[in-house]
């Protein structure tokens, strides 16, 4: 019996693949190899085309991370090297306690709260500030919509935050006391033992732990769902309204007619269960090597 | 300035940085809770518990949202928990270092994290098509297969931590396999269980994206498994972006009292794997 409950484990594995091939079956039978690298989403023409929500996905994440990765690899420097010991458990706590928050109520909070800041505040900042600077320009132009590529992107860097300081944290415990204190004894900085000790010794894991993180943010749905704009359109400007995959599946799949509809919506969905198997595959391969648990 | 000092300067620049991350990461903790608890508090009341949710403009509450979490939330950890249990038990009690096990390990890790909307469509090929209309155990589910890898990897790492000896004293006794496992290493390992029961309780009490497309959603009060249920994360998400305030105001409310009951159900969770493993 409890072999029979473990081989459910694979056979749900692979229902969703299974079923996810059938259910898209008739959008890349339709529009082939096109469907991936298309533009258009018009459900009235019904063409459809993977690109904007895939581009939108790929991009909110990338900016994520820019800003989650350094943030959390300092909390969890923080939480292991410098925080006094009785602090450590209900900061460490606290921060966890962040992933617990259900993306939804990211979603309302980056919508009422966070959005309106970005457009009174953030968004006519950058754009006067990099006014007239090459490239930059053309990355914060346009007028302040407040919701959009970049909030969205901040709302998922809050959202990874908690996993990777966990696994962070966790992969700088592993290392050997005595290697710091061989380093601290040396005459190194509490930097140089980060930077030359810590590090390099647990870069897989570290990296690992990335990855997970890039896994939740290419999957999140609710939380975008509510601050990115919804537009099938890829603008050069990060404060324009986009689309990831999860935020066009969650918004369009009730209210979509016909079958070429539904199986494109459902295509989206087999490519980013694509994306995110491969991404938190390679992490917990990473993860093995460090012989770390993870969140 | 000497390398001394311009070492020890570097130093210090990044112990301000780390703390200022920590910082950062609090900060959004606060904020986020503040403002659920400034917008939410003002629309809870008792009629939040005891009445239906309403048409825009009129009173209401979010009882039958309530209700339709609950129920759901229940059947799917009735099935979900189970299969669960079973399958960490194989893993750790079994078939430790088979090559099945090591596979199934990994897939329920990567099934851990993968996204949940894609667990909703899944289910909706499987379940809504074949029954040709949405409904409560769709969306049930849905819930119970993001269940299934969070109780699975808790009750695995709970028996590993249950030390070998005690299983060998009970063999050395006479007992069989099965009775070892359920008189000696569940008893060990019950607190760590029930804590993964719990996290996965507060993993799926806010779940949005698989109920959208299995259990719909339901205006009125209804306990027919059969029929589109009302749950209050979608509840929340259709108001939340209506344009209307009533419904806008009984969002925050809905907001406010998952996010209470999932940071509830966690904090009771550490405290309960505290006791096991005083960690």
């Amino acid at each position: 019996m409890t072999f029979a409950a473990a081989l459910t484990v694979l056979l749900l594995l692979g229902g969703v693949i299974v079923a996810l091939l059938e259910g898209s079956w008739p959008a890349f039978a339709k529009f082939g190899f096109g469907f991936l690298v298309t533009e258009s989403w018009n459900p009235v023409t019904e063409q459809f085309g993977a690109l904007s929500p895939i581009a939108g996905t790929l991009i909110t994440s990338f900016i994520a991370m820019l800003i989650g990765v350094p943030i959390s690899i300092g909390i969890a420097i923080f939480l292991t090297e410098i925080c006094p010991i009785w602090l450590r458990r209900p900061i460490g706590i606290a921060i966890e306690l962040l992933a617990g928050i259900p993306s939804i109520i990211y979603g309302i909070w980056g919508l009422f709260v966070f959005a309106p800041v970005m457009q009174r505040h953030v968004q006519p900042f950058l754009i006067n500030a990099f006014s007239g600077v090459p490239v930059l320009e053309n990355l914060f132009a346009g007028p302040p919509y407040g919701i959009g590529i970049l909030t969205a992107s901040l709302i998922l860097a809050i959202m990874v935050l908690p996993f990777i300081t966990a696994v962070t944290r966790d992969v700088f415990e592993t290392v050997p006391p005595v290697l710091k204190e061989a380093a601290y004894g040396l005459g190194c900085t509490k930097w140089e033992v980060i930077r030359n000790v810590m590090l390099p010794y647990t870069r897989v894991g570290v990296v690992g732990g990335v990855m997970l993180g890039l896994g939740r943010a290419l999957g999140e749905t609710m939380a975008v769902t509510f601050v990115i704009g919804n537009a099938h359109k890829i603008h050069a400007s990060v404060l324009g309204p986009g689309t990831t995959i999860s935020a066009t599946i969650a918004n369009e799949f009730t209210e979509a007619v016909g079958d070429i509809y539904t199986a494109s919506l459902v295509a989206l969905g087999l490519i980013l269960f694509v994306i995110t198997f491969i991404v938190l595959a390679a992490a917990r391969l990473m993860l093995l090597r460090m012989n770390v648990k993870g969140a | 300035m000497d390398l001394y000092t311009r070492r020890r300067l570097r130093s210090r620049a990044v112990v301000i940085l780390s703390i200022g991350a920590a910082l950062f990461g609090l900060t959004w903790l606060v904020l986020i809770v503040g403002t659920l608890f400034f917008e939410g508090f003002g629309g809870l009341s008792l009629r939040v518990f005891t009445e239906m949710t309403p048409p825009p403009g009129a009173d209401g509450g979010l009882r039958n949202a309530i209700i339709g979490s609950l129920i759901m939330t229940s059947i799917a950890v009735l099935f979900g928990t189970p299969i669960g249990i079973l399958a960490g038990t194989y893993l750790a009690e079994y078939g430790r270092a088979t090559k099945l096990s090591m596979v199934v390990r990994f897939i329920n890790d990567v099934l851990l994290s993968a996204p949940s909307i894609v667990i909703g469509l899944f289910v909706y090929e499987v379940m809504v098509i074949s029954m040709g209309h949405f409904s409560a155990w769709a969306g049930a589910a849905a819930l119970a297969i993001i269940v299934i890898p969070v109780v699975l990897r808790t009750t695995e790492d709970m028996l590993n931590l249950v030390p070998n000896g005690l299983r060998e004293a009970a063999t050395a006794l006479g007992a069989p396999r099965y009775f070892v496992i359920r008189r000696v290493a569940y008893r060990a390992a019950r607190n760590g269980v029930l804590t993964g029961i719990l996290l996965a309780i507060a993993r799926i009490s806010g779940e949005t994206a698989p109920l959208l497309f299995t259990a719909l959603n339901n205006q009125f009060y209804s306990t027919d498994l059969n029929a589109p249920m009302a749950n209050l994360p979608v509840v929340i998400f259709q108001f939340a972006l209506s344009p209307y305030e009533d419904w806008r105001a009984l969002a925050w409310a809905g907001a406010l009292i998952i996010t209470l009951a999932i940071l509830a159900l966690n904090i009771g969770a550490r405290a309960l794997a505290g006791r096991q493993t005083s960690k």
